[in-house]
């Protein structure tokens, strides 16, 4: 039975981030971020499905000295989850993905989950190359799912099990040029 | 450089793979170059994503983030499905390239000779990363040559 809970996940995760770079899944991941505390290191996806994992190897291969740290949900990743393999291939040690497995599409009304019919993440990141991997199920294994996601050599693909719940609405920006150049500008990419 | 490789594009792949300035990423699937492209461009470094036609209707959803965002994405696109080809399962796609970049707000350069290759390329490069667009050069059939399918050692 899970116990754990979404925002209690991002917040515990995010809440020592230092100066590591957020790229977060379209729906509830994004929003989840957001309510864990705005930074503009946070690049919030609010479309491209599929696409969290790509941005995010394409920000750790770009910034091999930052920590990189996808938040994704289940049905986002597994979009494109052919990402798993050419991450596993390319083998950022900064990146980790964070997966938020409520096992159901939550945005559109709950739809069960491939996740709910036995597939699992892990072993399937494992099965690409990922370097650690993890499930957490508990608050007891919170601690260890976040010290993975912070620090551990990557690629890392933590799963954190949540449960299906309706969060409080926390709504970053959707300017999507706003967000890129803010990002952009934290780090110092010159234009 | 980003690639699910084609025939048309082989030179042009091994002289990327030489290049020891080059990070050449191969992929499942053209889409995952989209937000390779983009992710990069956030943390500072410029790619090119290069694909086969039948590549780019698996490109379509995913290109509304770098439109959205206005981030530079520069695309080389090497065409099957033109008037010289063997195979009627390229076709489809092959005559919906255009228009369906088009659509999506893509700005589509089209060179018509193998010599305009190179500035088309280039005035693609600069739409792309001056004006944070994104921008295709799709090689056709008759610059590249159809592919034969042994059809020149023989086969029907």
């Amino acid at each position: 039975m899970t116990t754990l809970c979404r925002r209690r996940v991002v917040s515990r995760i995010l809440e020592h981030r230092e100066d590591a770079l957020v790229v977060s899944g379209l729906g509830a991941p994004t929003y989840d971020c957001a309510a864990a505390g705005d930074s503009p290191l946070n690049f919030y996806l609010w479309g491209a499905m599929g696409g969290a994992a790509m941005v995010g190897l394409g920000v750790a291969l770009a910034r091999p000295d930052r920590r990189v740290v996808v938040v994704t949900g289940d049905g986002e990743l597994l979009m494109g989850s052919g990402a798993l393999a050419v991450i596993g291939v390319e083998a950022p040690e900064n990146l980790a993905i964070l997966v938020l497995d409520n096992e159901a599409f939550g945005e559109t009304g709950r739809q069960a989950g491939l996740t709910s019919k036995g597939l699992d993440l892990a072993d399937m990141a494992s099965a690409v190359g990922f370097r650690q991997v993890r499930t957490a199920r508990s608050e007891a294994e919170l601690d260890e799912l976040a010290e993975l996601v912070q620090a551990g050599k990557g690629p890392v693909l933590a799963v954190a099990k949540v449960a299906l719940k309706d969060e409080p609405v926390a709504l970053p920006t959707r300017d999507g040029a706003l967000l890129a150049d803010r990002f952009r500008s934290a780090l110092g990419v010159t234009p | 450089m980003a690639t699910v490789p084609d025939g048309g594009l082989k030179a042009l792949i091994e002289l990327c793979d030489e290049d020891p300035d080059l990070r050449v990423v191969t992929l499942t699937t053209e889409e995952e170059g989209i937000g390779l492209l983009a992710g990069m461009w956030l943390g500072g470094v410029k790619g090119v994503l290069l694909m086969q036609s039948s590549g780019v209707g698996n490109c379509i959803n995913m290109l509304s983030l770098p439109h959205v965002c206005r981030i530079p994405c520069l695309v080389l696109v090497t065409m099957r499905g033109g008037p010289a080809e063997f195979n009627p399962w390229q076709v489809p796609m092959g005559q919906a390239v255009r228009p369906t970049l088009e659509a999506v707000g893509v700005s589509v350069h089209e060179p018509r000779r193998a010599e305009e290759v190179g500035a088309s390329f280039q005035r693609a490069a600069c739409a792309a990363f001056a004006t944070g667009t994104t921008a295709a050069v799709l090689v056709s059939q008759a610059i590249l040559g159809a592919k034969d399918f042994g059809r020149d050692r023989g086969a029907s």
